[in-house]
């Protein structure tokens, strides 16, 4: 089944509400993790918060995850090697305290196995064609090289 | 002793743990049942807490104070948020090293924990080059 995640610490029914109509449409089984318990569906599954196990289950049995643009969503994506799709929240629509996650996205953009989409009908173009999505590189960057050296050398000196 | 809060800052806190899977660390992280997915044993779950809720504050500071006094870490890492930034609190009155590595996701300044730990961690990491700019933060590189 696809997994969707907005993270654990607040809700983005701008997501849910486009993966509903995705779903309903296309005839697709989601399971969304909405961090909002209040919230119900008669076309997703829903879960407001699951615990890590199940998160791990759900990650690594979906064929590919749709997501916020969370960097623990990212990093997930980049270890259990799953495409993912991210959507970032906005900090003018309420969706967050700032436009962090746009920068995040706009950081992504170029990196294999992730993709951003802008809106709900880019969502529905990448999920439609997700066969052709390929799983990010589990290979660590010179950068995160670089920055392990600077902490191990710190710790050992 | 390394600190991150559960979700990305803890997520971030395990990528760079080829820089102290050689020590003796114990984790410390905010939900249960995080550890094991990482397939760590010797970690403490504490409260988790932001800065309008000063109850979770104080309860997560005290399992962050008996943690260490019962360890003793000569180094507390930490990747953040708020229980990251008493731990480095806590690091300096126990007398460790105290490193603060500011989330990815501050692409344009630095987290208000981490504006506050800048002051106090013996080393203060940006993952952005152009937000390390001022005083002691410095920039040597991102986890992507």
């Amino acid at each position: 089944m696809i997994f969707a995640t907005v993270g654990t610490q607040l809700p983005f029914p701008r997501l849910i509400d486009a993966l509903e109509d995705i779903a309903k449409r296309r005839d697709l089984r989601i399971l969304a993790q909405t961090c909002d318990a209040g919230r119900q569906s008669d076309v997703l599954t829903l879960r407001s918060k699951m615990p890590p196990d199940e998160f791990a289950d759900a990650f690594q049995s979906a064929p590919f995850i749709i997501a916020h643009a969370g960097i623990g969503t990212v990093l997930s994506a980049r270890r259990y090697r799953k495409p993912l799709i991210i959507l970032a929240r906005r900090a003018d629509l309420g969706e967050h305290r700032n436009d962090h996650q746009l920068a995040t996205a706009a950081q992504m953009r170029e990196r294999p196995g992730i993709y951003v989409a802008g809106n709900g009908d880019s969502l529905e173009d990448l999920i439609v064609n997700s066969g052709s999505l390929k799983p990010p590189s589990a290979e660590g960057s010179a950068s995160k090289r670089l920055l392990v050296d600077c902490i191990r050398t710190f710790i050992t000196q | 002793m390394a600190v991150g809060s559960a979700g990305g800052h803890w997520q971030q806190l395990l990528e760079l743990r080829d820089a102290y899977v050689a020590e003796d660390v114990h984790y410390v992280t905010t939900l249960k049942g995080l550890p094991e997915q990482f397939n760590l044993t010797n970690y403490t779950i504490v409260r988790d807490c932001n800065r309008d809720q000063k109850l979770d504050m104080a309860i997560c500071a005290f399992g962050l104070l008996i943690t260490a006094l019962r360890k003793r870490p000569n180094v507390v890492v930490t990747t953040g948020a708020l229980p990251g930034l008493l731990a480095i609190m806590i690091g300096k009155v126990i007398g460790a090293r105290t490193i603060w590595i500011d989330s990815i996701a501050n692409a344009e300044e630095l987290s208000l924990s981490g504006q506050i730990a800048s002051r106090h961690a013996d080393l203060c990491l940006s993952q952005w080059a152009h937000v390390a700019k001022e005083g002691k933060v410095q920039f040597e590189g991102s986890i992507l």
